[in-house]
């Protein structure tokens, strides 16, 4: 049996500015832009689709301002989309309590009823943070977006599970302590604020936090693009590793071909608001079909 | 045990009654702007917890000074209240005297020290040691009514923090703290969660005075007119601090200090040096309360009722008639 996507969006649809009946059709990368030549607006997405199944990488890739970041402001409730349609399915995925966690308690409370077969994103905006509590991480690309830096970094993961409820001190810590060892933040540091460290250990701060409330989709937004490589590689290594154990569903944005090829099975090439070309990662990467995946493809280093 | 105002407040007695302001509206506000705040209390009340922003008005007192309680005394008082003010429990400071005159001179009610027989209460910082009965009303002077200002400087994000009930920054607040401090510092002003909802600002009032507001039988009234808000919380209303299970919310500890005055233990108890000694001693901070007790040791028999009353017109004879 084919197992079902535990995230689906339908026809995800913003623009910036004032909007006009033609901005769809006279924008794309057929028109080589995407502003909108009678009304001026800017059009991030149009018409993006993703089904992200259960345990699978899925990756979005595309040059600045094809309109990837702006999927995952949406997808994470940061903005509102002009169309679209968001759905979560539980149904196969693994209750998220496993057994290692179960002595210090579920991280979220069961939001179950509130999402089944609804449009998330006609939710109100007070049912939209319980399911981003619940269900979702992100990693931004600059860890001030995602971090607070003059909490501690462990106020920084503890902040996820206050909002789950939990009330204890002392296991909001060992959570938030074996989270860091995971992401190779010494526990030590836990009580230091994220501006103290590196870059790269400001990503693996925002990373123990994203995975907190133990997700079911975590949502990467070019996580190492401000790294240098060894570091890069680190994060890289990491994040596969999470894959792995934990069995996350995760969407990956980066306009780096090599992050993308490492990590996801999966791929949608971007262009002007508009996917392009999608399909298994290696086949996308090996024979591309779309001038632009032609040229993307030939023009990394 | 009735307490009556004492004989010392001689302007109170010449204000009364027949010698009001003249040419003033009684409770000087005008009617329209008492009814707004009455529907904004009802609102308030409604939605325990919730500030709900009034259109404040001037009044001849700076802001900053109490004029947030005293439109809420002053939209709510009538003929035949009896109204207490204290500030920091005192009935017989500065800003306690100078609110009480005014609002004898613009509505010409009676006024008390005994909490028990107050209808309206002003205070300031307090809430009285003596519990507070259904029918009463206590109104606070808040200086700052949004518990949240500590974590979020903006308005418009408190606002949305509040509507989607996301005090997560709050939370993380008090765990910094714990961390930090190795436990939670807050002295005054310690937020709580209103009806399981709302986190609030209980106005300046010691941790002592928390647990007062759970599930009391009295209406407490929030009101700060600087900043334009009204809050509420009504009777049998649960009021939680903000507490982790493994770091309790406690009130202020005076382990071994008794109240020099009255000899009580059990209150919340002002330091001062002595004069003369220089020695550290306590009091009351609730005044009245401490008078109270004081005249309980006085009696001889403390079953006889008569006694009781002959005690009370020794002491302080009566001023309103």
């Amino acid at each position: 049996m084919r197992p079902s996507p535990i995230l689906t969006v339908k026809g995800l649809t913003k623009t910036f500015g004032r909007g006009c009946p033609q901005c769809l059709t006279v924008t794309g990368p057929e028109r080589e832009t995407n502003v909108c030549c009678n009304c001026g607006s800017i059009v991030a997405c149009a018409g993006v689709s993703v089904e992200v199944y259960p345990g699978e990488i899925v990756g979005i890739v595309g040059e600045s301002g094809s309109g990837k970041s702006t999927i995952v402001r949406i997808l994470h409730f940061d903005m509102e989309p002009d169309a679209g349609e968001m759905y979560f399915n539980l149904r196969g995925t693994t209750p998220k309590a496993n057994e290692k966690e179960k002595d210090i308690g579920p991280a979220t409370t069961n939001q179950m009823p509130l999402m089944e077969g609804k449009n998330l994103f006609g939710l109100s905006s007070y049912q939209k943070r319980q399911i981003r509590n619940g269900y979702m991480g992100i990693v931004y690309q600059h860890p001030h977006l995602g971090l607070r830096m003059d909490v501690s970094s462990g106020g920084n993961v503890a902040e996820k599970l206050v909002m789950a409820n939990w009330r204890s001190i002392a296991q909001i810590r060992q959570r938030a302590s074996s989270l860091l060892k995971k992401m190779e933040v010494p526990s030590e540091r836990m009580d230091e604020p994220p501006k103290n460290f590196s870059g790269g250990m400001q990503q693996r701060v925002q990373i123990a936090k994203a995975l907190s409330n133990q997700p079911l989709i975590l949502l990467l937004d070019e996580v190492t693009s401000g790294l240098d490589v060894s570091v890069q590689a680190r994060v890289l290594d990491l994040i596969r590793n999470l894959q792995q154990e934990l069995h996350l569903a995760m969407l990956v944005i980066s306009h780096d071909l090599g992050v993308i090829r490492l990590l996801s099975q999966r791929t949608m090439v971007m262009k002007f608001g508009r996917v392009v070309e999608a399909g298994l990662t290696d086949q996308v990467l090996e024979d591309p079909q779309h001038p632009y995946t032609q040229m993307l493809v030939s023009s990394q280093l | 045990m009735r307490l009556k105002e004492k004989r010392t407040d001689e302007p109170f007695r010449q204000l009364n009654g027949s010698s009001l302001l003249k040419g003033y509206q009684f409770a000087f506000i005008d009617e329209g702007a008492k009814q707004e705040i009455r529907r904004k209390i009802l609102k308030a009340v409604s939605i325990p917890g919730y500030q709900v922003p009034f259109g404040s008005r001037e009044l001849p007192i700076a802001r900053g000074w109490g004029t947030g309680g005293i439109q809420i005394t002053l939209s709510l008082i009538g003929h035949e209240d009896i109204l207490k003010v204290i500030d920091q429990g005192c009935d017989e400071s500065v800003n306690a005297i100078n609110i009480k005159r005014f609002i004898i001179a613009v509505t010409g009610v009676p006024t008390t020290q005994d909490t028990i027989e107050a209808t309206i209460i002003q205070t300031r910082h307090r809430i009285p040691e003596e519990p507070m009965k259904e029918g009463q009303i206590l109104v606070l002077q808040v200086p700052l009514p949004e518990a949240l200002r500590v974590v979020e400087p903006s308005e418009m994000e408190t606002r949305r923090m509040h509507a989607e009930a996301d005090y997560s920054k709050m939370w993380v607040y008090l765990y910094e703290d714990i961390v930090r401090f190795g436990e939670i510092s807050i002295g005054a002003r310690y937020p709580v969660v209103v009806n399981d909802r709302h986190i609030m600002d209980p106005s300046p009032i010691p941790r002592w005075d928390i647990p007062k507001l759970d599930r009391a039988e009295a209406l407490f009234l929030f009101c700060a007119g600087r900043e334009k808000r009204i809050y509420a919380v009504p009777p049998h209303t649960s009021v939680k601090p903000l507490e982790f299970e493994d770091f309790k919310f406690r009130v202020e500890d005076f382990k071994g200090a008794v109240c020099s005055r009255c000899g009580r233990v059990n209150t919340f108890l002002d330091e001062i040096l002595h004069e003369e000694t220089g020695e550290k001693v306590y009091l009351c901070s609730d005044s009245s309360y401490c008078e109270k007790g004081l005249l309980e040791q006085r009696r001889p028999n403390p079953q006889d009722p008569e006694q009781d009353r002959r005690d009370i017109h020794a002491t302080f004879p009566h001023s309103n008639g």
